[in-house]
């Protein structure tokens, strides 16, 4: 259950802005593919549009094709909300919500699309996705208790269980561990290697050290200037990216002599 | 510039002075006790009445702390000292008429109060029978129940559109403005607006029940829709993308997301709302009129109301006037305790569906 992405000639805007122009790659499945690149070159953009999150801001909007098992996305007979179903994703900062305890908040996906369940199917959801995330071991004993009242590396840990509790075919992850310590964020850094096996994995990620280490693909995002829109430089396979990449750019931004 | 930075030189970088004299702690309260005594004597001297005293050792309190402070601690203490004096005086003084207020209501109302004031009409009663305010209490019930039902879903359901779909829309914008238009309108209009639009329904001289809920459904609408509008701003636009990317549809999220984060922010403008019409007079002399019996029907006949009720037991009390002014100050108390009870209610129930923390 993972799915293949292609992009073709994806210019994604908000309003008039166009912010990221001219995108063609292809994402494989059951592989983690990471986009890196400095700050507000339109990586986190990109990720969105692949979900159809980027429109739920006002006024954003997309051209180009992005096609799932041969379904393109922003087809007009697509459901967003059908897209987002198979396309899971993993927020920046840990957002669960406050109402829920962190059984709850695991099984948010299925109960707020209402569907019924028994308890035993709950159940085991709630423990299969808790031990996917590797969650289950330290709140096991207080699965009533609240989801804010985690640290926050449990708190992300539980959003990815959240995430894949509705068994999705491609996870997309937004700088999950920017915000994390080093042992969380190796924590996640292990999970995403076993999720591997079952999903087609997308992060965003700031840290070229952390790409290099859990991905297969890399792709690198820059502007292509100052006031210009976002482009993709370069996509190859991880260890080209960081050993010999083809783009002079790349290798200086990954070099450190960026700018 | 430069002149008197050169007139100036910079103080030594070995000198760190972080000592200097302090006001002892109890300072306040030694100032405090001296104001006191000071406005007292003097009130007394002079011949001034309690009021006088008490503005007497205010002020000698203010003007005391500050020159002590700016004599022994410097200038940016004495300020501090000022400020926060004139702070808490402002305090004090806004107390006042709650307090009084309060007192007065409870030491004239508690006599009122008995097991026939909460179970007898006035049906029948003529002068120092015994009465009660019944009718007046199932009337207030009822009708501020109506405009709650009327109101919540209309105010809530506004604020959705607003915050949820409108957003930059020029619709919400112009909404926005329009409610805080009605945010102005005096209660009086909203009753008189209430009856026009039941005498066009039933004929002129019309009175029942349910206009006084449309009325005051009228006032508190505006106060619904910018208590919720606000409380789903505070939402985080985080959880609701966390919600989308769950493929939740956005109206599910908007119920099962956004809607319980917000409820106890919600459910306290609520409350404050009803407690913001429940003593509304004028719209309900207007088209709830006044009855001595007990009517249980919003959609018939007159309906008592509390406030209705004391503005006529205290401006026609008849004869004896002294049970009649008695009850108007006990149906007042009643009045205020179940404005307070509403209050508490709504923070218990805030603090029920608040979001856990866990912590």
């Amino acid at each position: 259950m993972a799915k293949s992405i292609d992009v073709s000639d994806l210019n994604i805007y908000y309003g008039d802005f166009l912010a990221v122009q001219g995108v063609n790659m292809t994402i494989k499945a059951r592989s983690v593919t990471a986009f890196i690149g400095p700050s507000g070159c339109g990586k986190s953009t990109f990720l969105r549009s692949l979900n159809r999150m980027h429109e739920v801001i006002p006024g954003a909007r997309v051209e180009g094709k992005v096609v799932v098992d041969g379904q393109s996305l922003y087809d007009p007979s697509i459901d967003p909300v059908a897209v987002r179903r198979q396309i899971g994703m993993v927020f920046q900062r840990p957002n669960p919500f406050p109402t829920m305890s962190i059984y709850d908040n695991v099984l948010a996906g299925n109960r707020l699309n209402s569907r019924r369940m028994k308890k035993s199917e709950a159940d085991s959801i709630v423990e299969r996705s808790l031990k996917g995330a590797n969650l289950w071991n330290e709140v096991k004993d207080r699965l009533n208790k609240p989801g804010m009242g985690l640290s926050g590396g449990q708190q992300q840990r539980l959003c990815i269980a959240r995430a894949i509790a509705v068994e999705p075919q491609v996870l997309l992850m937004d700088e999950p561990c920017s915000a994390l310590d080093p042992i969380s964020t190796s924590a996640i850094e292990d999970l995403i290697h076993e999720l591997k096996s079952d999903y087609t994995i997308v992060i965003v990620t700031h840290n070229m050290q952390q790409a290099a280490r859990v991905s297969d693909e890399t792709g690198f995002f820059n502007l292509k200037a100052t006031g210009q829109p976002g482009q993709l430089v370069e996509f190859n396979p991880t260890k080209k990216v960081f050993s010999n990449p083809d783009e002079p750019a790349t290798e200086a931004y990954i070099s450190g002599r960026f700018g | 510039m430069s002149q008197t930075l050169e007139k100036k030189p910079a103080p030594s970088r070995d000198a760190m002075p972080l000592s200097g004299p302090r006001m002892p702690g109890s300072a306040p309260y030694l100032v405090a006790a001296a104001a006191l005594a000071v406005g007292v004597g003097l009130g007394m001297i002079l011949g001034g009445g309690l009021i006088a005293m008490a503005i007497l050792a205010g002020l000698t309190f203010i003007v005391g702390i500050t020159v002590w402070a700016w004599a022994l601690e410097g200038r940016r203490s004495g300020v501090d000292r000022l400020v926060m004096s004139v702070v808490w005086a402002a305090f004090a003084v806004a107390l006042v008429p709650l307090a009084s207020l309060v007192w007065t209501v409870l030491s004239n109302g508690i006599p009122a109060l008995s097991a026939e004031f909460f179970t007898y009409s006035m049906r029948g009663v003529i002068g120092d029978e015994p009465g009660g305010i019944y009718h007046a209490l199932i009337g207030t019930l009822l009708i501020t129940l109506g405009a709650t039902v009327i109101s919540v879903p209309v105010g809530i359901m506004t604020a959705i559109y607003i915050v949820e779909y409108g957003r930059t829309a020029r619709l919400a914008k112009a909404i926005t403005f329009l409610v805080d238009v009605m945010t102005g309108i005096p209660s009086i209009v909203a009753g008189l607006f209430a009856y026009a639009l039941f005498v066009l329904i039933f004929g002129p001289g019309v009175r029942l029940g349910f206009g006084g809920s449309v009325a005051l459904s009228l006032l508190m609408i505006p106060v619904v829709v910018r208590a919720t509008e606000e409380m789903l701003k505070l939402v985080p636009d985080e959880l609701r993308e966390a919600s989308y990317a769950l493929g939740v549809p956005k109206w599910r999220t908007i119920v099962k997301v956004v809607l319980p984060t917000s409820l106890s922010g919600i459910l306290t403008g609520v409350t404050l709302a009803i407690a913001r019409v429940i003593g509304e007079t004028a719209p309900l002399l207007i088209i709830a009129g006044s009855t001595d019996s007990v009517n249980f029907n919003l959609f018939a006949d007159r309906m008592q109301t509390l406030p209705v009720f004391i503005y006529y037991a205290y401006t026609q009390p008849g004869v004896p006037p002294d049970p009649s002014i008695e009850r108007a100050w006990g149906a007042a108390l009643v009045l205020i305790a179940i404005v307070m009870l509403l209050n508490l209610l709504a923070r218990v129930v805030g603090k029920v569906f608040a979001p856990k923390t866990g912590r």
